[in-house]
C-alpha cells in the first residue's frame, strides 16, 4: 500500500514520504498549511488512489470525541418511556454510530479524515487518544467493545487556530504544507487546466505570487484562488498581455472578486506603485 | 551519528520524545522509504520528530550540521546514505525490553546525558577518528544492546551530481517561533492568547428551557445549551512614553484583537515601574489617574495580571521612594509591584527586549526577581510560556 499522488493531486516528495510513513505504521498523519493548500484533498485522493472508502469527520467548534465514536440519546429514550413504546426495551435504538465507529466497522481499510481538528476544543484530540491509538472502545449502554477490523488510515488536518497537545502529536506523524512554489504551483494548475495557455501562466503568476507579498495584505490568495481566478481568465479569454498592465487600477478589474476579495485589499493594492520590477520589463 | 543527531536536536532545545525517536526506527525497519536517499531520510525523520512548522527551521539546520559527514571533502554530496548504516538503524530499534531499560534508567533524557559524557571521553581517544565514529573502542551503547563498530560512513560516491540539500535551503525560516513579534507573527499570537482564553467549551443544563419545554409537550424534555462563555479576567498594564512605545503599540494590537475573547479585559497605563496611580487616557494622565489602590480593591485576586514593558530603567526607581524620574512616589515601585503580585496570584511580565540582554540589565534583573522569574521575552514562544504560566 503506498501513496504516489494521483493524476489530479500534485503531491511533492516530502508529502507523500509521510503519507506513507503514516499508511506504513498505521498511525494518524497530521496535515497542516495555509487554507487551500490541498490539506482536505489530500485525504480524498489517498483514498482514490487506494481505492479505499473515505470516511469525512467533519469537526467544529462544538464537537464532542465521544461524538466520533457513537451518541446515546437517553432523552428520546425517556420520553419514548412515557410514551409507552415498544423501542425502549433495545437500547441500541438509542446508540447511533459515530465516524470512528464507521470507520473500525469497515472490512476494508478505509480512509479517516478528521478535517479541521483545530476547531473543537483543546480537550478534544486528548479524548481521542486511546481510541486512535489502539483503535477500540468500549460502548457502555451495551457491553461491546468495537475494534477496528482494518485500522483506517487516519488523515487529520488543521488549520492552526489551536495547537494540538503534546501527547497527542507525539502519536502522529507530521507534515506542514508549504506554500507551492511557482513550479510545483504550475503542475497544479496544469492538472486542472491541462490546455493553459504558458505565457498567462506566467503572467498570472507574476501577479499572484506579488499580490501575496503585499505587505499587509488582509487576505492572502490561495491555491484555489489562483485556480477560480486562472478559470475567470480563461472563460474570458484574457489575453495576458492586459495583465502586464502596469496601471494598478486597471488592473484592479481583472483581479477584483477572484484573487482581492475585500474593500481594504483592494484599496491597499490600489495605493502601491505596484511592484517595480514590472516597471523594469520590457514590454513587447 | 544518528545518535549525535539525536543530541543536537535536544541540544537546541526541539522538543523530541523517545516515543518519536523510535517511531522513525520503526519505519526505517519497515522500510518506509526504501531507496537509501538522504532526502528521502530527511523528509522521513522530518515527519516523524517535527511536529510544530515552528520547529522546521530550527530541524534543518540542526539535520544540516549533524548530517555534515555525508559530503565528501571536496564538498561533493553524497547523496545515498551508506546501506550499512541504515540496515543497522532499522536492526537496532529498541525493543519493548530495551524501551524498559530506558525508563529504569532514568529516562531518556537522563541517558542522552550519559552518553554524551561517554562520547566525550571517547572522542579524546580517538583524535584520529572522525567527529561521530569511533572505529573501535569503548561502546557507548554496549549497555543497551548497540555497538557503533559498525557505524561506519561509507565513502560510496553519490551517483548523482552534486545536487542542492533541501535541508539547507531553509525553506521554514519564516515559521521560527523565536523570532520578534511583529505584525507577521501577531495572528498566531493572536490564537495562543484564544487558546488561553477558552477554557473548554462545556454543556450545561438550560434550566429555563427544559422546564417551558417539558410544560409544553407533556414530558421531561431535557434542553442542554453550549457554554461558550471564556472565564479568563485579565488586568494588563502597559509602559508607555519613550522607547516603549513601538512594542506597547503591538502589543496592545494583540490584546485589543483578543478582546472578545476574554470575560473581562482591563488595561492600564504606567511608565517604567508601578506606582500608586495608574491611568487609561494617555493624554489626559495627570488628569485622569486612577489609583493603584483602587485597582487593587475593584478587581478581584483571580484576575490575571500582565505586566508589558521594557523593565528598563534607574534600578532607583524601583527600589526607593522618590525613586521616580516624573514625580515624588511615597513609596518605591518594588513596594507597589510587590502589592500588586500579593493580591494576583497569577502575573507575568512581557517584555520586548530580547531575552539574553535581562541579565545585563540591573533593574530587568530586579523585577525579574520580584516577579519570582516570570518574565517572558515578547515572542510567540515567549507569549506562549508566559500563558501557560497564567494558567497554572
Ligand atoms: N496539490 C494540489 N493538487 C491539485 N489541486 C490542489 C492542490 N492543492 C490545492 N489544490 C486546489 O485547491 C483547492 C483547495 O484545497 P483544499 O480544500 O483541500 O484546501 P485545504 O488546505 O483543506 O483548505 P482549508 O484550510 O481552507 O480547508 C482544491 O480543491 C484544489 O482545487
Ligand atoms: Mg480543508
Amino acid at each position: 500500500m503506498k501513496f504516489e499522488g494521483t493524476s489530479s493531486y500534485i503531491a511533492t516528495e516530502d508529502l507523500k514520504v509521510a503519507v506513507n510513513a503514516a499508511i506504513t505504521l498505521e498511525r494518524p498523519i497530521i496535515v497542516k498549511g495555509e487554507p487551500g493548500t490541498g490539506k482536505t484533498m489530500l485525504a480524498h485522493e489517498v483514498a482514490k488512489s487506494l481505492d479505499a472508502e473515505i470516511i469525512t469527520w467533519h469537526i467544529k467548534s462544538t464537537t464532542k470525541a465521544q461524538q466520533g465514536l457513537y451518541e446515546y440519546d437517553a432523552v428520546t429514550r425517556l420520553r419514548d418511556s412515557q410514551l409507552g413504546d415498544e423501542k425502549v426495551k433495545d437500547i441500541k435504538n438509542y446508540i447511533s454510530k459515530g465516524k470512528l465507529w464507521n470507520a473500525f466497522e469497515s472490512d476494508k481499510r478505509p480512509v479517516l479524515l478528521i478535517d479541521e481538528i483545530d476547531k473543537a476544543d483543546i480537550e478534544f484530540p486528548n479524548d481521542l487518544l486511546l481510541e486512535l491509538d489502539k483503535m477500540e472502545f468500549f460502548v457502555y449502554e451495551t457491553g461491546e467493545t468495537i475494534k477496528a477490523q482494518n485500522r483506517p488510515i487516519v488523515i487529520i488536518t488543521s488549520n492552526n487556530e489551536k495547537e494540538l497537545p503534546d501527547a497527542f502529536l507525539r502519536r502522529c506523524f507530521f507534515h506542514y504544507i508549504k506554500f507551492p512554489d511557482p513550479n510545483t504551483m504550475e503542475e497544479i494548475v496544469e492538472v486542472h487546466y491541462p490546455d493553459i495557455k504558458k505565457d498567462l501562466i506566467q503572467e498570472a503568476f507574476k501577479i499572484f505570487y506579488d499580490i501575496r507579498e503585499v505587505p499587509g495584505i488582509k487576505k492572502k490568495p490561495s491555491t484555489s484562488e489562483l485556480i477560480d481566478w486562472l478559470k475567470l481568465l480563461m472563460t474570458d479569454d484574457v489575453d495576458a498581455k492586459i495583465l502586464r498592465e502596469k496601471d494598478p487600477k486597471k488592473l484592479i478589474p481583472p483581479l477584483h472578486g477572484a484573487l482581492l476579495k475585500n474593500e481594504q485589499d483592494v484599496h491597499l493594492f490600489e495605493r502601491l506603485a505596484f511592484i517595480s520590477r514590472r516597471e523594469n520589463e520590457s514590454v513587447e | 551519528m544518528f545518535i549525535n543527531f539525536f543530541f543536537d536536536l535536544k541540544q537546541a532545545s526541539l522538543p523530541v520524545s523517545l516515543k518519536e525517536y523510535l517511531m522513525l526506527m520503526e519505519a526505517m525497519n519497515k522500510r518506509v522509504v526504501d531507496s537509501f536517499n538522504v532526502n528521502d531520510f530527511y523528509y522521513l525523520s522530518r515527519s516523524a520528530l517535527v511536529k510544530d512548522e515552528r520547529y522546521l527551521d530550527k530541524f534543518d539546520r540542526v539535520f544540516g550540521h549533524s548530517f555534515k559527514g555525508l559530503e565528501n571533502p571536496e564538498g561533493e554530496t553524497t547523496k545515498e546514505i551508506p546501506e550499512e548504516w541504515l540496515k543497522l538503524m532499522g536492526q537496532k530499534y529498541l525493543t519493548d525490553e530495551e524501551k524498559k531499560m530506558i525508563e529504569s534508567l532514568g529516562g531518556w533524557d537522563k541517558l542522552m546525558e550519559t552518553l554524551k559524557q561517554r562520547l566525550e571521553e571517547q572522542k579524546k581517544r580517538h583524535q584520529g577518528g572522525s567527529k561521530w565514529i569511533g572505529t573501535g573502542g569503548t561502546s557507548p551503547f554496549g549497555a543497551y544492546g548497540y555497538n557503533p563498530e559498525g557505524i561506519r560512513i561509507g565513502q560510496k560516491e553519490g551517483k548523482n551530481k552534486k545536487a542542492v540539500k533541501v535541508w539547507d535551503k531553509r525553506e521554514f525560516s519564516n515559521l521560527d517561533g523565536d523570532v520578534e513579534l511583529g505584525t507577521r507573527n501577531i495572528k498566531i499570537a493572536l490564537r495562543r492568547l484564544r487558546k488561553f482564553a477558552r477554557e473548554g467549551a462545556e454543556t450545561e443544563l438550560d434550566l429555563d428551557n427544559t422546564i417551558k419545554s417539558t410544560a409544553h409537550k407533556g414530558y421531561i424534555d431535557v434542553k442542554m445549551m453550549p457554554e461558550r462563555r471564556n472565564k479568563i479576567k485579565v488586568l494588563l498594564f502597559f509602559d508607555v512614553g519613550g522607547s516603549m512605545d513601538a512594542h506597547v503599540k503591538i502589543c496592545e494590537e494583540l490584546f485589543s484583537a483578543a478582546r472578545t475573547e476574554f470575560k473581562h479585559m482591563e488595561y492600564f497605563y504606567y511608565h517604567n515601574c508601578l506606582y500608586d496611580a495608574v491611568w487609561k487616557d494617555n493624554n489626559r494622565r495627570y488628569n485622569d489617574n486612577i489609583k493603584t489602590w483602587d485597582v487593587l480593591h475593584t478587581y478581584p485576586s483571580d484576575y490575571k495580571v500582565i505586566f508589558v514593558g521594557d523593565a528598563e530603567m534607574s534600578p532607583y526607581e524601583i527600589t526607593y521612594p522618590g525613586g521616580s524620574v516624573e514625580f515624588w512616589n511615597e513609596e518605591s515601585g518594588e513596594t507597589w509591584l510587590t502589592r500588586m503580585l500579593n493580591v494576583y496570584e497569577n502575573a507575568i511580565w512581557l517584555n520586548p527586549i530580547p531575552e539574553r540582554y535581562w541579565d545585563r540589565i540591573a533593574s530587568t534583573s530586579i523585577i525579574k526577581q520580584i516577579f519570582s522569574d516570570r518574565m517572558f521575552p515578547l515572542t510567540i514562544e515567549g507569549i506562549d510560556q508566559a500563558m501557560r504560566e497564567l494558567n497554572k
